[in-house]
């Protein structure tokens, strides 16, 4: 069983999706049990897979049993494993947190809005698992297809901002194929495995065309991710869909973006090719540094939460692209456990933000005031994401901040580390501004609460808190923030430092 | 100069996919109308495919089936290498899902605003943002 | 001298109790059951942390590890003399607190008091475990705790006014913990791959002097909370909180977390050697004499009470850096001393203060003339507690005044020992006034016609407690000398 689970975690969502798509007509009241069904069986197999990568070493799977390079294989291994189950996590939680926004936003379009939920799951997962660089490239236009469409189903501005996200995201997609393209001529195959071997022969190794390659597969790769200065498509599109479809999509699409990334650069260029040969690292971080400083300010000047969350998932890209091209074991250590972290961060974030809005309509600053008494558990959860994000030990997000610093200073590369830190303490303002706010300030009150001498009176308003179905996903998420921060130290030992290549100091 | 030239017309599929390309991304960028948008994107992602299909070729050879009667040994080298159509045929399938997509959601627009010029909707978020 | 490492999860407890206590608060339904369990939870804290000291007398030293976070670093504990010394009397002032918290805040009916409690736990958990830590990221974690556990205190009346206070208060300390202390902690570990506190530091011979002499500054500026100039200001902007925060945290718990770190990091991070190999405390010295002799000409001029008392607590806690960097072994005793004597005498004026306002609403001191005939108790304790800071005898003061006077001249340093008896003279100068006035004057001159009475008994008998406290650590100054004595030990093996 075991053995076919790589396949069979890209196959059974696949043919739920479409079982989704026909029940919708008949009997629209099972697709959700029979959505929850399906992606609580991949994150169950997800972690099947994590405890036997850590067990016994990586998983691999020939699909249809042709053998690389001819065929196409799947490859589970300690760099996938942990993000399997990130993505699967991350997609189970938002479905619980999210049904009742699904059921009052699309009542007549559930059926499509799972059936395309479902489908979105899988082309992560596919791009996740898969060990084929074309493989890799439909994948990624599966997830991307399906979410410009859950984007784009939601109302008022949400049809535009999907429209010019799809518009980027194809010339991004392009760009990839166009970069496999080109390694596919120079090479000759298309499993990664036997690209990496290919890539170190000498002739490949200075050979133009692998460098146009690299640099046109990064391009596209970049776009994805939404790095600065190719993030135009990421504000507008996530925060104009409907908070169901942005807490999947927001902190999955770029995240597993960077996981391609990682994977690209790693096992199919080569670090040696990557960091040693092309010496691209110090410019890229410095962009990486202006894609943190930028996103940081950025989400200063925004006015609603929902925007000042996109531009926060903006500075993270930075912070991650920013540890890669480092180079250092720290460095790359810090990017693959910020993959992880920084999904459970915004998806806290983002699900509390769309518990926020479920109950008051509206994202804009002023109407968060007196949240604290209204929401109280919802904006404890957000504390908790906030501090993740601010990096406050012992949240996750201070750990792998810790990991791209040190990168950074044993990297000699000072501005990178000066930009997190700087990051921090915009993050630091941002959300205290918005805790300020929900904490002192009464709501219905335009200058916020003078009450210094009648300081006994009973605050009147009365709790208004998030059904227990978002309550409940949201607390997981908040708890799992902490508990991926204390378990730093076994993700790292036992899996990302085994899916880190060896020659990397 | 002269050499420019000469790799270029050795490599003319190149110069051609790159025209292609650029004629789409004029259109995405440039154009204000979202159908037309739509086509550069669709030109855009042609030009990829006739990248791959093109190096597929080799002159004077044949198309990649094995004839029946074949007694000597099959030469890779002999025939059009057939890896390439087959990846774009699976580009081409999502390409026409995005086509797909991207004009469902032009559709949406339009019913929503009245019009598929980018300029026109603009104008009408911007008056909308200025009386709330 | 350390004779034994004990491997015990008691530091662990000691720091878990409290913080159990949380959902144990917010669970009770009416305020009696609220208070009592505060109680228990502070006797049984302070129980743990004491069923240590014998341990600790005897030479030994106690380590747990929690989990291992990062590599080869983890969330550790670690007690020794000086830690143990601070776990004690915050762990002990705890108890009294919380006694005079039900009195203060029953008699003002002050809102949220649920969350008053359970925050107040929190910010008791992290002082402890600032205490215990082993390593710098320990510290830096329960330190960064405090300060968010702290935040809804001192914003706790939530009117404007806590607002800005709120504000100025997490910008100093927030931020400079963030754009200070961090990056230099990252820095000391990227270059030495350690954090662990070493009795002689850790840090070798791996650094330039100029390196050594920023990564000094910004972790002595980083830790905010210790109220050295100019990174001081949020203390007179925290005392809008309600007077039991501001006694405690205050003058106890959140400032003395601040300097302990500072001792810490120069005892315990770089080692008094390297420190005076490169002449690097000197400039540390100048800094926190700086601070005393600007903090106490300010306080002068303040007329809110609670103002200054916080600018004569930024003085005071400048007292304790510069007794740390001295490092000579009668300054280290005095410094560490002072941790404690200083407590107890802050805690008493406060105490005093919140008593003064409770009973009678005011907060100026030109409004307290008089009030010693109204308030007899209340305002000997507040003598007491003045004797104590000024460093007079009877009072523990005197003891921790007197070996920091001892150390600049054991470190060949006079002129901070002119620092410290200008201060002193200050100190009497801002503080004696007030006492003067209240029990001295005029008829004419009485601000209080009618009728003001001893504030209620779960007010007055704390502050009674401390004073008292204050007046038997001069004549019975143990555990907390022998515990000072063991730490300078330790540190500097003199």
């Amino acid at each position: 069983m075991i053995r076919h689970l790589p396949a069979l975690l890209v196959i059974v969502p696949l043919l739920t999706a479409l079982t989704v798509s026909a029940l919708s007509w008949v009997a629209p009241r099972l697709c959700l049990p029979l959505t929850f069904g399906c992606i609580g069986a991949s994150l169950a197999s997800s972690i099947g897979i994590l405890v036997e990568v850590i067990k016994s070493g990586p998983v691999v799977y020939t699909m249809g049993g042709w053998s690389a390079p001819v065929g196409i294989v799947y490859v589970i291994d300690y760099l996938s494993a942990p993000v399997l189950v990130v993505v699967t996590a991350v997609a189970l939680i938002n479905l619980i947190a999210s049904s009742k926004q699904i059921d009052r936003d699309f009542s007549d379009k559930k059926g499509t809005f799972y059936t395309l939920y479902i489908l979105f799951v899988t082309g992560m997962v596919g791009i996740v698992a898969t060990g084929d660089a074309f493989n890799l490239y439909v994948l990624l236009e599966i997830a991307a297809l399906t979410g410009y469409s859950l984007i784009g189903i939601g109302h008022e501005r949400a049809p535009l901002s999907s429209l010019n996200y799809l518009f980027i995201g194809t010339i991004g997609a392009s760009f990839y194929l166009l970069g496999v393209g080109y390694l596919y001529i120079a090479t000759g195959s298309l499993n990664m495995a036997d690209l990496a071997r290919f890539m170190a022969m000498p002739e490949h190794g200075t050979s133009t065309m692998v460098m146009f390659a690299f640099i046109i597969c990064m391009t596209g790769l970049f776009i994805k991710m939404g790095l600065f200065p190719l993030h135009g498509w990421l504000p507008n599109a996530y925060s104009y869909a409907s908070p169901a479809s942005s807490a999947l999509v927001a902190p999955l699409t770029t995240k597993v973006m960077i996981y391609a990334m990682i994977r690209v650069g790693l096992y199919v260029f080569t670090p040696a090719y990557v960091f040693g040969r092309l010496q691209v690292g110090g410019a890229m971080v410095w962009i990486a540094v202006a894609a943190i400083v930028f996103g940081s300010l950025l989400a200063l000047a925004q006015k609603s939460l929902f925007k000042m969350l996109t531009y926060i998932v903006i500075a993270e890209v930075g912070y991650m692209v920013g540890g890669f091209f480092l180079g250092n074991r720290m460095g790359i250590t810090g990017s693959a456990l910020h993959i992880i972290n920084d999904a459970a961060m915004t998806l806290c974030l983002f699900l509390a933000a769309g518990a926020i809005t479920y109950r008051t309509k509206s994202d804009d600053f002023k109407d968060l005031k007196g949240l604290f008494h209204q929401m109280p558990f919802t904006m404890t959860a957000f504390t908790v994401g906030a501090l993740a994000v601010i990096g406050v030990p012992p949240t996750c997000g201070f750990f792998s901040k810790w990991y791209l610093i040190i990168g950074g200073i044993q990297a000699g590369h000072y501005g990178y580390a000066a930009a997190l830190i700087f990051s921090s303490l915009v993050n630091a303002v941002l959300f205290f501004r918005i805790f300020e706010t929900a904490y002192f300030d009464q709501p219905g009150d335009g200058k916020g609460h003078h009450h210094g001498h009648h300081k006994h009176h009973k605050h009147k308003n009365k709790m208004v808190e998030a059904p227990v179905s978002m309550i409940v996903p949201l607390m997981i998420t908040a708890l799992g923030l902490i508990a991926l921060g204390i378990y730093t130290g076994d993700i790292v030992t036992h899996v990302i430092q085994a899916a880190i290549p060896g020659g990397i100091a | 100069m002269e050499q420019i030239f000469t790799a270029m017309g050795a490599k003319y599929n190149y110069v051609a996919y790159i025209i292609l390309m650029m004629v789409g991304l004029y259109a995405m960028i440039v154009k204000s109308n979202l159908v037309k948008k739509i086509i550069g994107m669709s030109i855009f992602q042609t030009s990829i495919i006739l990248f791959y299909v093109s190096t597929a070729y080799k002159t004077g050879k044949t198309i990649p089936i094995v004839p029946y009667d074949a007694h000597a040994a099959v030469q890779a080298a002999d025939f059009i290498n057939p890896l390439p159509h087959v990846l774009m045929l699976t580009a081409i399938v999502v390409s026409v899902a995005t086509l797909g997509v991207a004009l469902a959601l032009a559709m949406k627009i339009y019913r929503q605003y009245g019009t598929l010029e980018e300029d026109d909707i603009h104008e009408d978020l911007r008056s909308e943002e200025g009386k709330s | 001298m350390i004779t034994q490492t004990v491997f015990s999860s008691r530091p662990l407890v000691a720091v878990l109790i409290s913080l159990l206590a949380v959902p144990v608060l917010l669970s009770c339904r009416t305020k009696d059951i609220r208070e009592t369990w505060t109680f228990i939870a502070a006797t049984l804290k302070f129980l743990v942390v004491a069923s240590m000291l014998p341990l600790i007398l005897a030479g030994n030293e106690i380590r747990f590890t929690v989990f291992d976070v990062l590599p080869g670093l983890p969330i550790a504990f670690r007690v020794d003399a000086f830690g143990m010394m601070f776990a004690l009397v915050s762990s002990f002032l705890w108890i009294i607190t919380s006694a005079y918290s039900i009195g203060y805040m029953r008699s003002l009916h002050e809102h949220g008091q649920t969350r008053y409690y359970c925050y107040f736990a929190l910010s008791l958990s992290a002082t402890v475990g600032v205490a215990f830590s082993a390593n710098l990221l320990t510290l830096y974690l329960f330190y960064e705790m405090l300060s968010l556990a702290t935040y809804p205190l001192v914003t706790h009346h939530q009117d404007q006014e806590a607002k800005s206070s709120g504000r100025t208060y997490l910008f100093y300390i927030l931020g400079a913990s963030i754009a200070l202390v961090l990056p230099a902690m990252l820095f000391i570990y990227a270059k030495t791959g350690t954090l662990d506190f070493a009795a002689h530091g850790f840090m070798g011979g791996a650094f330039s002097k100029s390196t050594l002499l920023v990564l000094v500054l910004m972790l002595v500026f980083g830790f905010a909370k210790a109220g050295i100039m100019p990174l001081h200001s949020w203390l007179p902007a925290a005392m809008v909180a309600p007077t039991p925060v501001s006694a405690l945290l205050h003058a106890v718990a959140v400032v003395k977390v601040g300097v302990f770190c500072v001792a810490r990091v120069i005892t315990g991070v770089f080692g008094s050697d390297l420190l005076l190999s490169f002449n690097l405390n000197t400039v540390v010295c100048t800094i926190a004499s700086v601070t005393i002799i600007a903090a106490s000409l300010i306080a002068l001029s303040q007329d809110g009470l609670k103002r200054r008392l916080a600018f004569s607590t930024i003085g005071q806690l400048s007292y304790i850096v510069l007794g740390v960097a001295l490092l000579s072994p009668y300054a280290v005793t005095g410094a560490m001393l002072h941790i404690v004597m200083h407590a107890f005498g802050k805690i008493t004026l406060f105490f005093c203060a919140g008593a003064i306002y409770a009973a009678s609403g005011v907060k100026n001191i030109s409004q307290m003339v008089g009030i010693g005939r109204r308030m007899p108790y209340t305002m000997t304790a507040f003598l007491i507690g003045v004797l104590s800071v000024i460093g007079l005898p009877p009072c523990g003061g005197f003891i921790s005044k007197w070996y920091l006077v001892l150390g600049t001249l054991q470190a060949d340093k006079p002129v901070f020992l002119a620092v410290l008896l200008v201060s002193s003279l200050l100190n009497a100068a801002y503080f004696l006034p007030i006492v003067y006035k209240a029990f001295f004057c005029t008829d004419e001159e009485a601000q209080f016609k009618k009728k003001v009475d001893e504030v209620p008994i779960w007010c007055l008998v704390p502050l009674c407690i401390t004073a008292s406290i204050s007046v038997i650590l001069f004549f019975v100054p143990q555990p907390f000398l022998k515990l000072a004595q063991m730490g300078v030990q330790a540190f500097i093996g003199g």
